[in-house]
């Protein structure tokens, strides 16, 4: 099983597992997940622990059938992503709905536990991710802060910039901030 | 009252077509197009220049290790592929535009002499005297010229 994944970034798995056929069910179900993770051991396990949340089956009595990585088809394209959540806070479980405009559903991902790391002090295993869909129709943006960027002739200035940041404690001269 | 003119700041914008120089990252000093706005602080960028050694990839550029150029593709469609983008940058003549332009004069003339050996360095050291001589020359003669 290679994967090639990239280290400190999110991979799309799609990982399949059955229940460990026994002679009274030789052909086990399959079943099938599209699971974000930096590595594919973290992706079996989180599969684990999603499929034990939803039908009678552990790792123990359980079996990964394969793991591969689904790449981004046009990760050259811009793109609006939808996702679903679900996600555990210190007071109770609450639903969301995120929009991000990104160029894979990967990044899209990674974006998504950076807010929700940063808004909600939420950890990676306290995120439940339900679904990732793509928007193709710009009509049915929901949250301003993408449906803002969207506009025909988008344009904006940069003002207030400075050339090279950080670089000196002190400096003889003003820096010009107009460039 | 004193008539006030007011004029507003005209500023480079970021825009679909405009040309960023990249100043930080494997292509700095690479100069590339803004294809597409991905959000306010990231664009997608391409340079497809006619020279090998100033292809820019597609790619997603923070906008903070860019800076505006005054120079665009107008009329530039908004995610055009790499081969529309190169078509219209060669029409628009941005290459020629870009080694025309003050700054990349100025960065090539302080690359050339940041490479120069010991000999051509004396050379300048010549020329530079030479030119002052003659500069002085004719100053003095001004000035004798007024005295006079």
């Amino acid at each position: 099983m290679t994967d090639g994944f990239t280290i400190g970034r999110l991979n799309e798995y799609q990982v399949i597992g059955r229940l460990l056929p026994t002679e009274a069910n030789p052909t086990p179900k399959l079943y099938r997940m599209r699971i974000f993770a930096p590595n594919s051991v973290v992706a079996k396990s989180r599969f684990w622990y999603f499929l034990s949340q939803l039908r009678k089956i552990k790792k123990s009595n359980g079996e990964i059938v394969s793991l591969n990585v689904i790449s981004e088809k046009r990760p050259l394209k811009v793109k609006n992503f939808g996702i679903w959540l679900r996600y555990n806070s210190r007071s109770g479980t609450h639903n969301m709905y995120k929009e991000f405009r990104e160029m894979s559903r990967t990044e899209a991902v990674e974006a998504l536990y950076q807010d929700m790391a940063a808004r909600h002090r939420a950890r990676f295993d306290s995120v439940h991710i339900l679904k990732v869909v793509e928007i193709t129709d710009a009509e049915t943006i929901r949250r301003p802060y993408i449906k803002q960027l969207l506009g025909k002739n988008l344009k904006f200035p940069l003002p207030h910039r400075s050339a090279n940041p950080g670089k000196k404690l002190y400096a003889y001269s003003r820096p010009s901030t107009f460039a | 009252m004193a008539d006030i003119d007011v004029k507003l700041a005209s500023w480079k914008l970021v825009e679909v077509g405009r040309l960023v120089l990249i100043r930080r990252g494997p292509y700095a000093g690479k100069l590339a197009a803004i294809v597409e706005i991905v959000d306010h602080r990231r664009v997608l960028v391409d340079g497809p220049s006619g020279e090998e050694k100033k292809i820019v990839p597609r790619h997603v550029l923070p906008l903070a290790h860019a800076t505006l150029t005054p120079f665009t593709i107008p009329q530039l469609p908004r995610a055009a592929g790499t081969g529309p983008v190169k078509k219209l940058w060669a029409k628009n003549e941005i290459d020629g535009k870009w080694a025309n332009s003050s700054f990349s004069k100025k960065t090539e003339r302080a690359d050339r002499r940041k490479n120069l050996t010991d000999f051509e360095r004396f050379k300048v050291l010549r020329l530079r005297k030479q030119a002052r001589y003659e500069v002085q020359k004719s100053f003095a003669k001004v000035r004798a010229a007024t005295k006079a």
